[in-house]
């Protein structure tokens, strides 16, 4: 794997790939001193184009577990669209010396494009309403850690704005993937036109799914974007589509409730439902950092790795040893 | 200009028909039509079509304000590499052409161009669709072509003044940049590949809402509406039924709307950005319809130039827009002609009688006949090139095209009686 663009370039063997290799990641992550030498003298630059300090602290920490360098290039759109082209600045990124670079920004297809632009490997971190993979990777391993390997047949549904949540349409695409079924809930202003590219069924009423799900995503509510028509208001949104106390109770007991962070309680959540035994939101937050180790080192590493501190475990392939 | 020039062996192509003649130009106007001419200087037309020069009503050429992209010379000079001998030049300017010294401006520098400049005046003060602008002032100065291009005249009520007004401006047509920002706020036409992209999308009925509400508010005046760059099978059937009502409506498309789809859009490259949108395939086809019938009177190419820097950023952040001019002729013989979508002629119609026609220029389109002024292209039909996007006259290199192996080229452009391109090659 060069870069990683979408989830389309990885298929399902690739997510396995993965996935696997972020269960021994993840043993890492728990040890006394959580660090490997996997990437040691290689540099992983977070070049972000809009505020994340959530996914940029989990890729920076998985970087630095694998012991690389990072470093850290944050930019407001407003003062790019002032100045440099996308393509100078990241090839000035580039002149520094860095092996990967992990893309953050509003626009669909940036990562592609700086693809194109720079010989370092591209991991795109969330790009415009397009893609996030990461985010969809560690969204089914989290699944599948709790339902074991297979998703097939699966039922999960995705709640929210899913037109313009690039988290939905990787999570779609992963959960597709691996055979789940993925149903997409929302009022109308929030699905997408089509169900183009969409490897899912949509609803607008989710009462009529929810006694019968084996996952349930809540999509984060973009208050600033409430001016645009898509929803009458919060309190309303609240009532059709946030998941409620009430509502959580006619889940299935072994219903997953996920979210991708961070939430607004008492909006698309309830906060005693976030908090609840199904909840896996927390979880979500530690397996990201096993993920993005994952990534990186599918991206970066050589393959043959040196005996890390603390212990060993075999990993993907089974040839490498950390 | 009193050398005798003879464009020898060509096969004549106007309105009028089609015969195998040489051309003698004398003093800029054509003085003699026959077989066996001498002249001072020959100009090579075998093998080739000998045409009224080609007329683009629709290009941008950036100056003043946006000179980094393109220059009055620099756009000029592309359009007569690419067969034109007259073109409109947009008012979206920096100043605007929305007041008569602007106008003046552009009108004299394009004066000594290597083809006839004509400018379009806004319809609206700053293009902002509210208060009109000096369209009398501005016609006094030889405007015929009014539009907020760039910009769609979004009110029903300005759109009908504007109408009403330029009635008293004999031959004036008000064109019509026809999209519905509210609707149109996306990047991309709207469909299959906007939602597999995740770029926002830009609905055909935002163009079609327009239309329909234009044909109506022609019908309602009775004053003529131009159609900019139409783009969608269900604006070409709004027009389509409109002038079968006798609804005085005329339309242009773009080459690039006959060629390239919005599949193109996956390589996120914004090259493939424009408005309105690169649509389905579809729509492809019902724009080589209406071109085919003559719903569509013009092919006018949209020409807007961008700095490369401009187009080195993502697609939903990078300005809309692409060259046209010296690949507009090339296209329609490519895409057009020789898959039998229309005869050569007919696609010269588009090309120049048609457009011409509709900015009332007598001096262009034809027909080639003793008096008439020598504005003429000699068209190599069969010859294959290949578009390479750093060899276009234009300052700009955003060209959707580079690498495209394309059949027809200008051979030699005459403006006035001026042989400004010879052989492919522009001469001053």
């Amino acid at each position: 794997m060069r870069h990683l663009l979408s989830i389309d370039d990885l298929g399902r063997a690739g997510i396995d790939e993965v996935c696997d290799l972020a269960e021994s990641f993840l043993q890492v992550t728990q040890r006394e001193i959580p660090k490997v030498p996997a990437l040691r003298g290689k540099t992983v630059a977070s070049v972000f184009y809009e505020d994340s300090t959530r996914t940029r602290l989990s890729f920076e920490t998985a970087a630095k577990r694998l012991s690389a360098d990072t470093m850290t290039f944050s930019v407001s759109t407003s003062s790019v669209k002032k100045g440099e082209s996308l393509r100078d600045t990241v090839q000035t990124i580039e002149a520094m010396g860095v092996d990967a670079m992990v893309v953050r920004h509003p626009s669909a297809g940036a990562p592609h494009r700086v693809s194109m632009w720079v010989d370092a490997a591209v991991v795109n971190a969330g790009d415009g309403r397009h893609e996030h993979p990461t985010q969809a990777l560690l969204d089914v391993f989290t699944i599948r850690r709790h339902r074991g390997r297979e998703l097939d047949g699966a039922r999960v549904a995705i709640v929210g704005d899913v037109r313009r949540s690039r988290v939905a349409r990787s999570g779609a695409k992963a959960l597709a993937a691996l055979g789940a079924h993925v149903t997409l809930v929302g009022p109308p202003t929030m699905l997408p036109e089509s169900l183009d590219g969409w490897p899912a069924t949509s609803v607008c009423d989710l009462d009529a799914v929810l006694g019968d799900l084996d996952v349930i995503y809540l999509l984060r509510i973009q208050h600033e974007r409430r001016d645009a028509m898509h929803f009458p208001s919060l309190r309303e949104y609240t009532t059709r589509y946030g998941l409620t106390i009430e509502r959580a109770a006619r889940l299935a007991p072994d219903t997953l409730v996920m979210h991708p962070g961070p939430m607004n309680r008492g909006v698309e959540i309830a906060p005693e439902v976030a908090e609840g035994p199904a909840s896996v939101i927390t979880e979500q937050v530690a397996n990201g950092v096993a993920i993005r180790m994952a990534v990186l080192y599918s991206i970066l590493g050589s393959g043959t790795l040196m005996s890390g501190a603390g212990g060993s475990g075999s990993l993907g392939t089974g040839a490498v040893v950390v | 200009m009193s050398d005798l020039l003879v464009i020898k062996g060509g096969r004549v192509v106007d309105a009028t028909g089609t015969r195998d003649a040489d051309v003698l130009v004398e003093g800029g106007h054509v003085t003699k039509i026959g077989t066996g001419l001498r002249g001072d200087r020959v100009l090579d037309a075998s093998g080739a079509i000998v045409a009224p020069g080609l007329v683009d009503l629709h290009v941008h050429l950036r100056e003043p304000g946006g000179e980094e992209a393109e220059t009055i010379e620099s756009g000029a000079r592309a359009a007569a590499l690419g067969g034109f001998t007259a073109i409109v030049a947009m008012p979206n300017t920096e100043p605007p052409q929305d007041d008569p010294a602007v106008v003046s401006s552009v009108l004299a520098k394009g004066a000594t161009s290597l083809c006839d400049v004509h400018v379009a005046g806004a319809i609206t003060i700053g293009r902002a669709g509210e208060a009109l602008a000096p369209m009398g002032e501005m016609y006094a100065l030889g405007v015929r072509i009014f539009t907020d291009d760039g910009a769609c005249v979004a009110s029903a009520g300005v759109m009908r003044a504007a109408l009403e007004y330029s009635r008293s401006l004999p031959g004036a047509v008000i064109a019509q940049h026809a999209e519905d920002e509210t609707l149109a706020t996306g990047h991309m036409n709207e469909g299959e590949w906007s939602s597999r992209l995740g770029i926002p999308g830009r609905p055909a009925a935002a163009e079609e809402l327009i239309v329909a509400r234009d044909c109506l508010l022609a019908e309602l005046t009775g004053t003529p509406v131009h159609f900019l760059h139409l783009s969608t099978a269900g604006s070409i059937d709004l027009v389509r039924g409109a002038k079968a009502r006798g609804v005085r409506v005329t339309a242009e498309a773009a080459p690039h709307h006959f060629t390239l789809t919005d599949a193109a859009c996956q390589s996120f490259d914004p090259l493939f950005k424009v408005n309105p949108p690169l649509r389905t395939a579809a729509d492809v086809a019902a724009v080589k319809a209406g071109l085919a019938d003559g719903t569509i009177d013009a092919i006018a190419t949209d020409h807007a130039p961008h700095p490369t820097e401009a187009k080195e950023r993502t697609f939903e952040e990078a300005p809309p827009g692409m060259l046209g001019v010296e690949t507009a002729l090339a296209l329609a013989m490519t895409e057009l002609v020789e898959p039998g979508v229309m005869a050569l002629e007919e696609a010269l119609a588009r090309l120049s009688w048609g457009p011409a026609a509709i900015a009332g220029l007598t001096d262009h389109g034809g027909p080639i006949a003793v008096g008439a002024v020598a504005n003429l292209c000699v068209i190599d039909p069969s010859l294959e090139w290949t578009v390479d996007a750093t060899k276009l006259a234009s300052r700009a290199t955003n060209t959707p095209y580079d690498g495209r192996r394309l059949t027809g080229r200008v051979r030699h452009t005459i403006l006035r009686g001026e042989a400004v391109v010879t052989d492919g090659e522009a001469r001053r």
